[in-house]
Parts: structure tokens; C-alpha cells; sequence
């Protein structure tokens, strides 16, 4: 357990000590919103009803930022060897990892969204609703995000590969989330539809992804 | 013949060079009665001849998911039995399943240009066939990252298992984000029934299209393993000198 904690309070300040860490995702985020408007014009209806679409797009992109690196720079300095080699099951590692990645960039996002929400004129219950998803739906896209992590250890000069890869996958994540928080405000289905389903899903790659991935890296190592 | 017994690169070169001209000739029949009878076959009463591009579409569309099929046995192979052709077979597979589904987007939306009047729409059928198009893009990118063939298949054969474990997922979110969208769209067609006129055509096509794609795949194989030997037999060179 200690082995865990220690994995996990390394990553954490690794992710927040270098690189702007989880303040560069939230700004990228941030960045993202701010675009939105001079493209498609500053009309407050369109943003209002576009506006959980585009903070789950911003979301979604921001996940991916710190994502190549995630066992990449582990390999790069060699304690990914260690933790291979500890007896603590890989998988397990894995998920902690994955906890330390989200905690630094998802959750930031997480919080940061009513904040963002407000830029785009959403109403009370669509903020709420956006940051409950969001909540709810980052862990999975974390989750699928390290089978790509996991891959991107074996490509030398991977770059653009990872997103390519990932994004396909978390399609599902982002429909059932931007679905449930149109669905917060006023659709066609009850909330707890697409939100029971945005639930699978997070539990759904916590299964796959921890497992894929510590495939990825064990065969990655021969 | 067991299985195990084609682990030997050079007995399994042998077969393909006994069964390939077969295979070929069981080809170009089949194309043969099957471009026939699609020629003859009579027009839709209400799509006139347009429904004869149907006659490449559905066979290309059933291979698209099919060949993704064979990859993600050849990845069982690979991680589970570590056959030393699976991931040779999964490699091959990979680009001919893409081009697979390339004609069947290709071929549906020239087909959605005089029904739907318009080339594409956000239908879900077509949606998911993009993303499988993604998908096997993403997969022949990785093959080509990296540079060792065996690390290269490991690292194909896991992000295979996982897209056949989400394409079913994806399909359904796809589906249900459709319906949400647009219901009761005019693009749900659904013939319920076929004239045997048409589905006899239809069959032999999807046979042949089938026979070609085991050709080519057993064609691409010998030519990897060849390709694999013309390297192993560089590196030896490189390493003398």
C-alpha cells in the first residue's frame, strides 16, 4: 500500500512541479473555450446551446496533453523497469498511475468547467450538469488514454499516433456525456439514461484499460 | 495439416505457392457469375440501376468488420499461442481491411448521392464505418511506427483486442446518438425483403469479394515473410561488415 501511495504522490508532484502541470490543462482548456466564440461568432443563444458540446471537446483534447509522456518519461529514466519488476501486480500500478494523471488533469478541469460554463452562457443547471459529467467521464477518458500511454512507450517518435489511436475509442464517452448534460436541461430522455450509461462506461475502461495497458508494457519490454 | 505445423515460415510458403493459383482462379470465377449476374439482375423498381452499386457495397461493408475479425484471431495468436505468422497475417490483414472499408464508404456515398441527394450524411450506420476507417488507419499507422516487426505486433495485437472489444460500443453509442438526433429518419430503409433476383447476385458476390480478400491476404503474407527474410538477411550483412 505504501508502494502505491509512494507511486502515486511521485507522479502528483511530478505532474504539478513541471511543465505548469495541472494549471497548463486547464489553460489549454481555457485557451480552447476562448477560441470557440471567434470562430463561430459571439451569438449567446448558439453558444448556449453548443456550450456542453464544446466544454467536453475542450475536455476531451485537454486529457490527451500530458498523456504521451505518462509512462514514456518513466521508461526514459528508468523506474518504469522498477515498478515492472515490484511486487506490486503491474495492473495495479497502472491504475494508480492513471488516478495520479487524472487527479492532476481532470479533476483541474473538473472544477475549472462552471467557471468556463459561465463564458458560454450556459444556465445554472446545464453547469451543473456539464461539471457532474465531466466528473463522472474523465476518469474513462484517463482510462482508455493509458492503453495509448502504454503504446506510445514502444514508439520512438510517436507524436500525432496517440490521439489518432485513443480518440476513435472515447467516441462513447463523449456522446453519452454530452448527451446526459443536454438531457440535464431539457431533452427527448430522462438524465439518468445517458448518465447511467456515461457510469458503464468509466467502469467499463477502469476493467479494459489498466489490463491492456500493462499488456502493452510487459510485452513492450521483451 | 495442423495449424502449428505452418509455424514454419518455409513449409507455410510451400502451401501458399500450391493453393494460390487455386485461389485465384476460384477468384476470377467467382467475379465472374457474380458481375454477370449482377449485370443481368433487374433494376429496383424504385432506385432504378442505382441499387446495382449494392452489388459492391454490401460485400465490401460485410468484409470491412470481417477482416477485423481475422486481425483480432491473429492477435490471439500472437499474444496467447505466439504463432510466428500470426502477427505476419495481422499486418497484411490491416491494410486490405482498410481498403475494404474505404470502397464501402466510397461506394455508399455515391450510392447517397441520388437517393439521399447529398453524399454524406450523419447517418449511424455511415458513422461507425468512418470510425472503423479510423480505426484501421490508427492500427496500420502503428504497424509502421515501429520499427522491429516483433515488438510491432505485440503492441498491434493489444490496441486489436481493444478495438474489437469497443467497435460493439462504439456501434451502440453511434446508434443510440443517431436515434436521439434524428428519429424516424427517411435513411432508415430497411428492405425487409430481397427478390431472390437480387440476393443470389448478391451472394456470389460477397463470395467473391471474400475469395479475394483470402488471395491477396495469403499473397501479402508471402510477401512479408519474404520481405522479413531480405531484412533479417541486411542486418546479418551489416553486422559482418
Amino acid at each position: 500500500m505504501t508502494a502505491l501511495a509512494n507511486l502515486f504522490a511521485r507522479d502528483a508532484r511530478i505532474a504539478i512541479r513541471i511543465g505548469g502541470g495541472a494549471m497548463i490543462g486547464v489553460l489549454f482548456f481555457l485557451t480552447v473555450v476562448t477560441l470557440v466564440p471567434f470562430a463561430i461568432g459571439p451569438d449567446l443563444a448558439l453558444l448556449r446551446r453548443i456550450g456542453p458540446a464544446i466544454l467536453w471537446l475542450g475536455a476531451l483534447l485537454a486529457s490527451l496533453l500530458t498523456l504521451d509522456r505518462l509512462f514514456a518519461s518513466d521508461h526514459d529514466d528508468g523506474s518504469l523497469d522498477l515498478i515492472l519488476m515490484g511486487r506490486v501486480p503491474l495492473e495495479i500500478a497502472v491504475v494508480t498511475k492513471a488516478l495520479a494523471h487524472w487527479v492532476t488533469t481532470g479533476l483541474p478541469l473538473v472544477i475549472a468547467s462552471p467557471v468556463l460554463g459561465l463564458f458560454l452562457n450556459l444556465e445554472p443547471a446545464a453547469l451543473g450538469a456539464t461539471a457532474l459529467t465531466l466528473l463522472v467521464g474523465t476518469p474513462a477518458l484517463t482510462l482508455i488514454g493509458v492503453i495509448g500511454a502504454a503504446l506510445a512507450v514502444a514508439l520512438r517518435r510517436g507524436g500525432l499516433l496517440l490521439p489518432v489511436m485513443v480518440l476513435p475509442m472515447t467516441i462513447p464517452v463523449l456522446i453519452f456525456g454530452v448527451a446526459a448534460t443536454n438531457a440535464a436541461v431539457g431533452g427527448p430522455v430522462p438524465f439518468a439514461t445517458p448518465f447511467a450509461i456515461l457510469c458503464a462506461l468509466t467502469l467499463m475502461s477502469a476493467v479494459i484499460g489498466p489490463f491492456a495497458a500493462a499488456a502493452t508494457l510487459r510485452h513492450g519490454m521483451e | 495439416m495442423a495449424l502449428i505445423d505452418l509455424a514454419n515460415p518455409t513449409r507455410f510458403l510451400a502451401l501458399v505457392e500450391r493453393v494460390l493459383p487455386w485461389l485465384i482462379a476460384a477468384t476470377v470465377l467467382a467475379f465472374a457469375i457474380g458481375l454477370r449476374g449482377a449485370y443481368l439482375a433487374p433494376d429496383d423498381y424504385q432506385q432504378g440501376a442505382t441499387v446495382k452499386i449494392m452489388y459492391i457495397h454490401v460485400p465490401n461493408a460485410w468484409l470491412s468488420s470481417f477482416v477485423w475479425g481475422v486481425m483480432s484471431l491473429a492477435a490471439l495468436g500472437t499474444l496467447v499461442w505466439r504463432h510466428p505468422l500470426a502477427d505476419v497475417a495481422a499486418k497484411c490483414a490491416a491494410p486490405l481491411g482498410a481498403a475494404f472499408t474505404f470502397v464501402a464508404l466510397v461506394t455508399g456515398s455515391l450510392w447517397g448521392r441520388p437517393m439521399w441527394g447529398t453524399y454524406w450524411v450523419w447517418d449511424a450506420r455511415l458513422t461507425s464505418v468512418l470510425v472503423l476507417f479510423l480505426m484501421y488507419l490508427g492500427l496500420i499507422a502503428l504497424w509502421r511506427t515501429i520499427d522491429d516487426p516483433a515488438r510491432a505486433g505485440r503492441a498491434a495485437a493489444i490496441l486489436t483486442l481493444v478495438g474489437a472489444v469497443n467497435l460493439p460500443i462504439i456501434k451502440f453509442s453511434v446508434d443510440w446518438w443517431n436515434t436521439l438526433h434524428q428519429p424516424a429518419s427517411v435513411f432508415r430503409m430497411g428492405p425487409p425483403t430481397i427478390d431472390p433476383s437480387l440476393l443470389v447476385p448478391l451472394f456470389v458476390m460477397t463470395a467473391a469479394f471474400s475469395l479475394l480478400f483470402v488471395t491477396l491476404h495469403l499473397a501479402a503474407m508471402r510477401n512479408e515473410i519474404m520481405r522479413r527474410r531480405v531484412r533479417t538477411l541486411l542486418l546479418t550483412q551489416a553486422e559482418r561488415a
